[in-house]
């Protein structure tokens, strides 16, 4: 919609002022920190098996304290972060991923 | 009704000896075949450092068996690990299932490539040395490990 609008307005910098969604907030509430676009890592890699074995692929998800990472940070994608928690889960009953660290 | 697929994972003191391993093995073996069951792979990783203490070991034998069976196997597979001295930790898990999902959306996947790639006019299967591998991502985490240890 705002597209259109900015296109069909003629005027060419606004237009594509308000073609950056920012048009209908006032410009002083624009956050202006970028940030990089989080992607899931098991979607880019195609990873399908997200295994309770594989320490490897576990450990970034486990930082330091031993908790498990929230999907806010680390971009993962709700149905592999369900998978992940499992996999955690599991692997830290046999002992191949700490509860928590001190 | 048709077996069902678990993972047996158990955790043995660091001084076991190869032998007692295999003993234990043998006994797990027992129960399966009695209980109509079988093992299908049986794998020995070897003593790793444990995340933590566990009745004050800091490492621990671990050895996977994927068994083929009912879940009363199982049941009583677990209850006789649960009783025995040796075995500091184990963990039963149902795989077949998850296998199930995880060769649909892999089939799903490559169909659905073969797919596209027909349609583009392309064969259905990647050809060696075209676009990115696969390993390639691997290699990017790998990477990123060279660079700190130099």
């Amino acid at each position: 919609m705002a597209f259109g609008q900015g296109r069909s307005g003629g005027g060419g910098g606004r237009g594509r002022d308000k073609d950056k969604k920012a048009g209908d907030k006032k410009d002083g509430q624009r956050r202006p920190m970028f940030r990089r676009r989080k992607v899931c890592k098991f979607c880019a890699d195609k990873i399908d098996d997200i295994n309770y074995k594989d320490v490897k692929l576990l450990g970034p998800f486990v930082p330091e304290r031993g908790k498990v990472l929230p999907r806010r940070i680390s971009g993962t994608c709700a149905m592999h972060q369900r998978k992940l928690q499992v996999a955690i889960k599991r692997a830290r009953q046999i002992a191949l991923i700490p509860y928590v660290t001190e | 009704m048709a077996d069902r697929q678990y993972e047996l994972v158990y955790i043995l003191p660091p001084d076991t000896t190869e032998q007692q391993v295999a003993e234990l093995h043998e006994q797990v073996g027992q129960v399966v075949t009695r209980m109509n069951g079988q093992i299908e792979k049986n794998e020995n990783w070897g003593r790793r450092r444990l995340a933590y203490e566990i009745g004050h070991h800091k490492e621990g034998v671990y050895v996977l068996d994927v068994i083929n069976g009912s879940g009363e196997l199982m049941k009583e597979l677990d209850r006789r690990l649960k009783v025995m001295d040796m075995v500091i930790r184990h963990m039963v898990v149902r795989v077949d299932e998850e296998k199930k999902v995880i060769d649909r959306t892999q089939t799903k996947r490559r169909t659905e490539s073969e797919r596209r790639r027909v349609k583009r006019g392309l064969p259905p299967q990647r050809q060696p040395g075209e676009g990115r591998s696969p390993m390639d991502s691997d290699n990017d985490d790998d990477d990123r490990f060279d660079g700190a240890e130099v």
